[in-house]
């Protein structure tokens, strides 16, 4: 039992914490705060407090609880929305009422409801850690996988039904319950790491097509305020295909949190149609949350994520904004009066955002039934003054394969989503290409691959247009230009707000840039015959091609036939 | 309750107490000058035998001999009652008006609690400012914060009076008038600008219903860091507790931000970029994420706070990290004062992130959503071929191009600008948009859903 010493708001300074170990989970004070060790001195500690501290006196004891931070892993993570320290919200609510008070200290999974618990091993087995034991229906949608915590032999496996801390089994003879707790700064093991060449398909054409994701992949998306990165971040947890979405609001707005959380449990699914949130886990640390539980919550969440792959799920981790969490290590850092590194960012910056995008990946997982699993880490990024070169962004960038750069002149003009296209990359093609040539189109690559000649031409071309205007240039340069303002406007952009839009199957995004880049090279050939452009520019298919992209996926055959209307249009054009 | 003589040292704002036991964080202090007068002040630091405390005022008149600081064992509290509307505080909470102090219902801690995720309600009611460039393009609901993004020399507060005197959510029929208070938060401005701010009330009879809390410019600065706090406490009480809708005017955020860098230099404290705290985005989020709505309350909380960007930098600190605070923000552009439009709301930059759940069928009008991202997209490319046209000249642009410079203009004389006293229904201004709108072929709408072409822009369209 140790004794506070100095208080200075959200880290505070405790003597006689003999014994106490780095990173140490501890209860401050006589209203039990909790906080974590981050300094140890001799006997002194500091510590940062995951609660407001403000009434807090020198002299109050301090305790530790002898064990690190940790998250508690079972049945009933899915659906719940927590705080940065995996307090359910719902419960804080309940106890303290609509304003986060201080000192509640709830169960972060139900201990009472029970869970219908099938057994899959059988008695006597010799089992290893990670292999299956039974399964739990958590949602209608997730089979949860009870997995063994320690190797043994298997006795007394039983079906029937029980709340998460009951005993269902015993591996060499001690009672294993359901409810497991892991250390959240230290990543759960894998029997093997596989390289990237699954597509994460999530439905927006240009990340899909362009700069596509790879399962397990890492994503950096920096953007000035206001350039969409939350709306992304919402239209990927919404639409990509993956079982499992962990999303955590690190330091963000609570209003935009409630969008989420109003939004969706009323949301379908596209690939199961039913309520998103079955399979979803919420974190919301917001801004005014106190600042050391956000820096806690980015772990928390991979922690989580990293659960729900070891049962062979993949899972998309949405960190909403990892800038914020960059901060409260600056601000804690800070307070621990530590030498600072670039822009008073600690020095382990890189070390931590390293750390943290490596938990990525996917994986073989522990245990004999060689399941696969994995997890993918999109991280948005909030530069100060939309200028990545800061180090939040710079040491993201050095760890992260797709760089979806989020321009802020786009997002003005409402162009959305706002990706630059000559700035963004990815660095999945190649490994993704197999793929996308066996499962969708032999000749999907060459597509791309000529529309973004196109776009990169087009900015070489905007420059002359700068200097000499539009009407300078040849007939056939307009019509390059024609084509890459179709592309950029027809094709690139995407409403995250129209039903049918929202979202494109792969085949729908393909038949798309076919027919734009079909009715690209009839242009030129037109120009070529001598049609005069303003011809072209009349064609009433153009309005056509332009409308396809709210076609429903169930009339995707009218998007087929539009390659066939090209011609015959530009067919008729040429008899004139 | 414990009193010491025992100041040690004075340094800025801060003064340093030693040989004292007990002392809670945040507890308020009372200084008693060797002169008589009475200061207030906040522990900043406190350890085993020696306390910081943060000096409400100047510390002019401290001595280490003869202060004696009297430690109040409470955290900075406000009482608040009913009887504060129409009434007029300085940046303490203490009367400024010659009316009677007041007799709190309540008294509340003024930093509040975060409200927790869970317990709120989503934002989603409308409310009609009458300007066109906020209903129609930058939508403003109730729960929101959506700061005004100016400069100097420029006119926020008259828009800010403005909004206040208009913004009204469009009542269903029969409904009954609900409670509407305005909150004023003077922080830092001149004693002119204050003025201007209770005139204005007074004249529209506003003042009954508002409450106002007065730091001035030579009001010490170390007190801006109490007054919004102070404004948001009153507004949580009227609005959970007391059912009211109660929008929150701050102005200048930027004072604050400047106050709270004094501070954090006095403290001697790692300073982040231009020499602000590390932890401002923190402290700001403390302030503006007490707007909102909680599930189950019938009162909510609009903050419109309103800065001045330095040299009219929007990537300056200050309105950075209020931009990713708050939802969205309204810009208010030089090139467009000069122009003479009022207000000259520069409406590329704006953004309103909750305007989506607040348009639209059943709310606005079922078109709003098309018509705004038309808009926004024709006066984009507008802007863009104007600076095209000073390089190539008009006469290089195609005809096409040609519309959409000529809509350009229109849209800023039209659009934007309108009278101080000019009060739009959201119906004139989503008409004035298809008006406007009309100068172009149909295949030039694309934003736009066919039927609405149909339904609402027919009437306008010649052919």
């Amino acid at each position: 039992m140790g004794i506070l010493h100095r208080i200075s708001g959200p880290v505070v300074e405790a003597k006689e914490m003999t014994g106490a170990k780095m990173n140490d989970l501890v209860k401050i004070g006589a209203q039990g705060l909790t906080g974590e060790i981050i300094k140890i001195v001799g006997d002194t500690a500091t510590i940062q407090v995951y609660e407001e501290t403000s009434g807090l006196k020198p002299g109050e004891p301090v305790e530790t609880t002898g064990e690190p931070l940790s998250v508690e892993l079972a049945p009933g993570l899915l659906t719940s929305i927590y705080d940065g320290i995996q307090r359910p919200l719902n419960l804080l609510v309940e106890k303290g009422g609509n304003f986060i008070t201080r000192g509640l200290s709830v169960n972060s999974i139900d201990r009472v409801k029970k869970w219908d618990f099938v057994p899959v091993a059988k008695n006597g087995a010799k089992v290893k850690i990670g292999d299956l034991l039974g399964t739990v229906q958590e949602t209608e949608v997730i089979n949860h996988k009870i997995m063994a915590p320690v190797e043994g032999t298997l006795t007394n496996l039983r079906a029937g039904k029980f709340t998460v801390v009951e005993p269902y089994c015993e591996i060499n003879g001690k009672p294993v319950q359901m409810l497991q707790r892991w250390f959240v700064r230290k990543s759960r093991p894998v029997a093997e790491k596989f390289d990237p060449n699954i597509p994460l398909i999530t439905g927006q054409r240009i990340v899909d097509m362009f700069f596509p994701i790879a399962k397990g992949g890492t994503v950096c998306i920096p953007g000035p305020f206001g350039s969409g990165k939350t709306v992304t971040q919402h239209q990927f947890a919404k639409w990509s295909d993956t079982q499992i979405v962990v999303y955590v609001g690190c330091g963000e707005r609570g209003n935009e949190m409630t969008e989420v959380l109003t939004e969706f449990p009323h949301l379908e699914d596209p690939h199961t149609k039913k309520p998103l949130m079955m399979r979803t886990v919420l974190i919301a640390n917001t801004s005014n949350m106190p600042v050391a539980a956000r820096e806690a919550s980015i772990y928390t969440a991979v922690t989580i994520a990293e659960y729900y792959r070891d049962m062979g799920y993949d899972v998309a981790l949405m960190a909403d904004s990892t800038s914020r969490w960059a901060e409260a290590m600056r601000e804690i850092g800070g307070r621990l009066e530590e030498m600072p590194g670039e822009e008073g960012y600690p020095a382990y910056l890189g070390r931590r955002l390293a750390e943290f995008y490596e938990r990525a990946g996917r994986v073989q997982c522990l245990g004999s039934d060689n399941r696969t699993g994995s997890v993918t880490i999109i991280g948005a990024v909030s530069p100060p003054g939309g200028d990545i070169n800061e180090p939040v962004s710079q040491n993201t960038l050095r760890v992260t394969k797709v760089f979806l750069a989020l321009d802020a002149s786009l997002a003005q003009r409402r162009h959305f989503p706002a990706f630059n296209w000559l700035r963004s990359y990815s660095l999945y093609t190649d490994s993704l290409d197999a793929y996308y040539t066996n499962s969708i189109s032999s000749d999907w690559v060459e597509i791309r691959k000529e529309a973004m000649a196109l776009l990169q031409k087009e900015s070489e071309l905007q420059e002359i247009v700068q200097l000499v205007g539009p009407d300078a240039l040849p007939e056939k340069e307009q019509a390059i230009l024609l084509c890459t303002k179709m592309i950029r406007e027809d094709y690139l952009q995407q409403s995250a707000f129209h039903e049918v839009d929202t979202y494109s199957s792969m085949r729908k995004e393909y038949l798309l840039l076919k027919n734009i880049m079909r009715f690209y090279h009839r242009a030129i050939a037109a120009v070529d015959l001598g049609i005069q452009l303003k011809k072209i520019t009349d064609m009433p298919i153009r309005e056509r091609i332009a409308r396809s992209k709210e076609i429903p996926e169930e009339k995707i055959k009218e998007i087929e036939f539009m390659g066939n209307e090209v011609d015959r249009a530009f067919d008729a054009l040429g008899k004139q | 309750m414990k009193e010491y003589k025992t100041v040690t040292q004075i340094a800025g704002p801060l003064v340093f107490v030693e040989g004292v036991s007990d002392i809670a964080y945040g507890e308020i202090v009372e200084i008693t000058l060797p002169s008589g007068e009475r200061k207030k002040g906040q522990v900043l630091d406190t350890q085993r035998g020696i306390a910081i405390i943060q000096v409400f005022g100047t510390t002019a008149g401290i001595n280490v001999s003869e202060t004696s600081v009297k430690f109040l064992g409470e955290t900075m509290q406000l009482g608040v009652s009913t009887e504060m509307l129409g009434r007029v505080f300085n940046g303490l909470g203490e009367p400024r008006d010659k009316g009677p102090s007041i007799i709190p219902e309540k008294r509340l801690d003024i930093n509040g609690a975060p409200i927790n995720p869970y317990a709120r309600a989503e934002p989603r009611d409308f409310i009609q400012t009458g300007i066109s460039t906020i209903d129609g393009l930058n939508t403003l609901v109730r729960g929101q914060k959506l700061p005004i993004f100016s400069a100097s020399g420029l006119p926020h507060n008259q828009l800010a009076v403005q909004i206040a005197r208009q913004a009204k959510v469009a009542a269903k029929a029969g409904a009954k008038e609900e409670n509407f208070a305005v909150v004023f938060a003077a922080v830092g401005i001149t004693n002119e600008e204050a003025l201007f701010f209770i005139r204005d009330f007074e004249k529209t009879g506003a003042l009954e219903r508002a409450v106002l809390f007065l730091n001035l410019a030579d009001d010490p600065s170390v007190e801006r860091i109490i007054t919004p706090r102070l404004a948001l406490t009153t507004a949580e009480y009227l609005a959970y507790e007391k059912d009211m809708h109660v929008l929150v005017i701050i102005t200048d955020m930027t004072n604050y931000c400047e106050a709270l860098r004094e501070i954090a230099s006095a403290r001697e404290e790692v300073p982040g970029r231009r020499g602000y705290p590390g932890y401002m985005y923190t402290d700001l989020s403390t302030i503006y994420e007490r707007a909102g709505r909680i599930k189950g309350k019938n009162g909510t909380v609009t903050q419109i706070g309103i800065l001045t960007m330095p040299g009219d930098d929007i990537t300056h600190p200050i309105a950075d990290l209020t931009g990713y605070i708050t939802e969205g923000q309204i810009v208010l552009g030089r090139d467009l004062h000069r122009k003479n439009i009022y207000p000259p709301v520069d409406v590329l930059p704006c953004l309103s992130r909750l305007m989506n759940l607040g348009i639209g069928k059943d709310r606005t009008r079922e078109d709003h959503r098309g018509v705004v991202d038309q808009l926004y997209a024709g006066y984009a490319t507008g802007r863009d071929l104007r600076s095209l046209a000073a390089v190539v000249g008009e006469e290089a642009l195609s005809a096409t191009d040609k519309l959409y410079l000529k809509f350009a203009d229109v849209f800023e004389e039209r659009f934007i600008k309108q009278g101080h006293h000019e009060d739009r229904s959201i119906e004139q201004t989503l008409e004035l948009g298809w008006e406007l709108l009309s100068m172009f072929p149909e295949s030039e709408l694309k934003r736009l859903k066919k039927e609405f072409i149909e339904k609402y822009g027919k009437k306008y369209r010649k052919n």
